[in-house]
């Protein structure tokens, strides 16, 4: 797709980016300490930290991912919304106190606070570092693709972009300057989704939803043989036939250009509808619509075909409430577009064909994760929609970045407060996702190529002004979320394997800079990271890297609290079975296979996410190496 | 303690009541979201009945989840707040 780029647009992005660059050069003076570089010297306000959290939290796949789940499959997305905000009720009732009481800087000291071990120094800093850098794929992937409607430029350079001032953040100012980052961030997302929410609702509904949106060509054909289609207009002539799995595809030659059709079968009667394509050349060239990208024959899409208010269908609804709306959606009809790729003698084609699919199926699971058996779902399907909840659930209180914040306040009091705020303020949002989502979905803004531009791009529907704040908004959501991932790493490389670990002997100043030196590597690899997976939405992949830290951080931590029998050799042996099965089940996995080109079905390992079976075998592991290794606590006294 | 905190807490005399509650609290929640797990994995035709106001159960449920943490998390500031003044005033 091919963005108009706006002075606006680019102005606000420079003021919002110098903004957070200020800030890191006012916090610089101050970071002089180890404490000051890695928690804020411990004196952040309870609300300046629950919003912070909320700020960190909400990251691309909050705002980018889950909006762009929504619009393309409905309620499946919204499910990442209930179980993002249901784990953050784990970090308060289980682990936000006792952990604050616990820890300095980093996560591996709270875990290793009762036992000073090697074993956990070393396998909870390789921990946090593979979560952390599994979060960051995302992260850069989401700020690549937001650059591209945003500033013109390529995805590669919005990557590099936000790498780059990342590292200056974090390598200057440490946690106080990423601390108000964040807060500022949540409170500008928060705000701003409001008021595109408040868009949406008085927009209302409308067949049509803008006077430049494609009227999808739609012809009749007959069909002999099963597969050679003719038509009688004159007008048309049938050039190729493909099939995609169930779908067939059929290529007409109309006015001198070429178009890809879907083939819709219904009361013996054969429709051919209209469909979006992209033609990849052996030469590596990219048609779009039978042209080059430059000129522009790709549009947005995304429609009702039918709108139901109150029992009868109307064109347009006019403004509606938040309950009327989504009432409305579910009563009415929506047009989706589906992905299918085929080859067409030596071009890969990919189709994107309409997908008329009922309001009702809409607003409950089951697009993605196919749940009834009426929808054809196999024992699998269930284990990904069980493993997902169970690594939402269970992943947040293991992000080692969330779990810094708590030591960036005072008291546990101001840490359970503080966590309060957050869960009240990314509530309030993930509710708002659903309408952001939905509201995508409806108001023909979808960009087939890429889910995750779809909350920016609905904003862009109702203005450029709206546009350019929640664009500049979101990269700065980037910014945070990457800010704090990368202060949690250098946690891990200086503070818990250099310091801790190898025992480096380092002054105070010492310690600050080999953190420093920690954020740049990490940041470097991040940025290389987030250029090659560009194109998977970044909700679906944020969904692993809590699986992974569900996995190998979460069974240690509440072990640690509520189990007295815990060794140091469970939790570290837990750790590492957490890590290596959860990573192996996700590199066998379906959209894996996918991902290097194979077929996803040929995958060993049926499971997308691997949660149902990695979190258990961490716990197992933890379980029977702590029981084995009773010996080794009998010499420690706990009694501190 | 072999790490000790950025800031000294102090001596908590509420925290062993305080972490019983928030078993409690957890376990009640996880009850309730274990139970919209189950319902998508055994009855998920279920999801789409209407439910209350022209909502459907999916709707119904999964804004209700999200509510409730907030509520439940106000409830338990509110009554650890209490035990920290309590036990910890002597």
């Amino acid at each position: 797709m091919i963005y108009e780029v706006s002075n606006l647009a680019i102005i606000i992005f420079l003021f919002i980016v110098g903004l957070v660059l200020g800030l890191s050069f006012y916090f610089a003076r101050k970071t002089k300490s180890a404490s000051s570089y890695y928690a804020a010297g411990g004196n952040i306000h309870w609300a300046v930290n629950g919003i912070a959290f909320a700020g960190d939290y909400l990251s691309a796949a909050s705002f980018l991912g889950i909006c762009g789940m929504i619009a393309y499959s409905g309620y499946d997305g919204f499910l990442y919304s209930i179980g993002y905000l249901a784990g953050w009720v784990v970090a308060l009732f289980l682990v936000a106190e006792p952990l604050k009481k616990l820890g300095k800087y980093t996560f591996t000291d709270a875990l290793d606070s009762r036992f000073n071990s090697k074993y956990i120094k070393l396998a909870a800093s390789i921990s946090t570092l593979i979560v952390s850098v599994f979060y960051l794929i995302p992260q850069m992937v989401g700020a690549g693709d937001l650059v591209v409607p945003l500033l013109g430029l390529p995805h590669w350079i919005g990557v590099l972009i936000v790498g780059s001032i990342v590292i200056f953040i974090v390598a200057t100012a440490g946690m106080t300057s990423t601390t108000y980052v964040q807060f500022i961030k949540g409170a500008l997302l928060i705000i701003f989704s409001t008021v595109l929410t408040f868009y949406i609702l008085n927009n209302g509904f409308t067949l049509t939803p803008n006077e430049n949106y494609h009227k999808f060509d739609k012809v009749e054909a007959l069909v002999s043989n099963g597969t050679d289609f003719s038509i009688s207009d004159p007008d048309y002539l049938v050039k190729a036939t493909r099939q995609a799995g169930s779908k067939t595809f059929v290529k007409l030659e109309k006015g001198g250009n070429e178009y890809w059709y879907n083939v819709n079968k219904k009361d013996d009667k054969i429709t051919l509808e209209e469909a979006l394509y992209t033609t990849l050349k052996p030469n590596g060239e990219k048609l779009y619509n039978g042209a080059p990208k430059s000129e522009r024959k790709f549009y947005q899409v995304g429609h009702l075909s039918k709108i139901v208010v109150d029992g009868k269908e109307v064109a347009k609804s006019g403004p509606v409430g938040p309950f009327e709306f989504l009432r409305i959606v579910g009563n009415s009809e929506v047009v989706r577009f589906s992905k299918n790729t085929f080859q067409d003698g030596d071009d890969k084609v990919t189709v994107w064909n309409q997908n008329v699919t009922s309001g009702e199926k809409v607003m409950k699971p089951g697009l993605i994760y196919k749940l009834s058996k009426d929808a054809g779902a196999t024992f699998w399907d269930r284990m990904n929609f069980l493993s997902l909840m169970l690594a939402l659930f269970l992943g947040t209180s293991a992000l080692p970045h969330i779990l810094i914040r708590y030591y960036t306040v005072s008291s546990q009091r101001a840490a359970r407060k503080s966590t309060i705020v957050a869960i009240a303020a990314i509530g309030f949002f993930y509710i708002l996702t659903l309408y952001m989502g939905l509201g995508a979905m409806i108001n023909g803004v979808l960009d087939v190529e890429s889910s995750n531009m779809s909350g920016p791009l609905l904003a862009k529907s109702f203005g450029i002004g709206l546009f350019s704040i929640i664009s500049a908004i979101a990269f700065a959501t980037v910014l945070g979320t990457v800010s704090g991932l990368i202060v949690a790493s250098s946690g891990a490389i200086a503070h818990d394997f250099i310091d801790k670990y190898l025992q480096v002997e380092m002054t105070d100043r010492g310690k600050v800079k080999a953190g420093k030196i920690a954020a740049v590597c990490v940041g470097v690899f991040a940025i290389i990271l987030g250029i090659l997976f560009k194109g998977m939405n970044v909700s679906f992949l944020v969904g692993l890297a809590f699986a992974v830290a569900a996995s190998a951080n979460l069974p240690s931590i509440l072990f640690l609290l509520f189990w007295k029998k815990t060794t140091a050799k469970g939790i570290a042996s837990s750790i590492l079975v957490g890590i290596v099965s959860s990573i192996g089940i996700i590199l066998f996995s379906p959209t894996m296979y996918e991902k290097y080109g194979l077929i996803p079905k040929d995958a060993p390992i049926p499971l997308d996410n691997p949660g149902i079976i990695s979190i258990p075998l961490a716990v197992i592991t933890l379980v029977i190496v702590s029981l084995l290794t009773q010996k080794d606590n009998s010499t420690k006294d706990f009694s501190k | 303690m072999i790490h000790e905190p950025v800031v000294e807490t102090g001596i908590d005399k509420a925290a062993a009541a305080k972490a019983k509650f928030g078993v409690i609290m957890f376990v009640i929640y996880t009850l309730v979201y274990s139970g919209f797990v189950l319902i998508g994995l055994t009855k998920p035709e279920w999801m789409g009945l209407e439910f209350v106001g022209g909502q459907n159960l999916a709707i119904i449920y999964g804004f209700g989840l999200i509510v409730l943490a907030i509520v439940m998390g106000f409830i338990y500031n509110y009554y650890c707040t209490k035990m920290e003044d309590r036990m910890n005033k002597h």
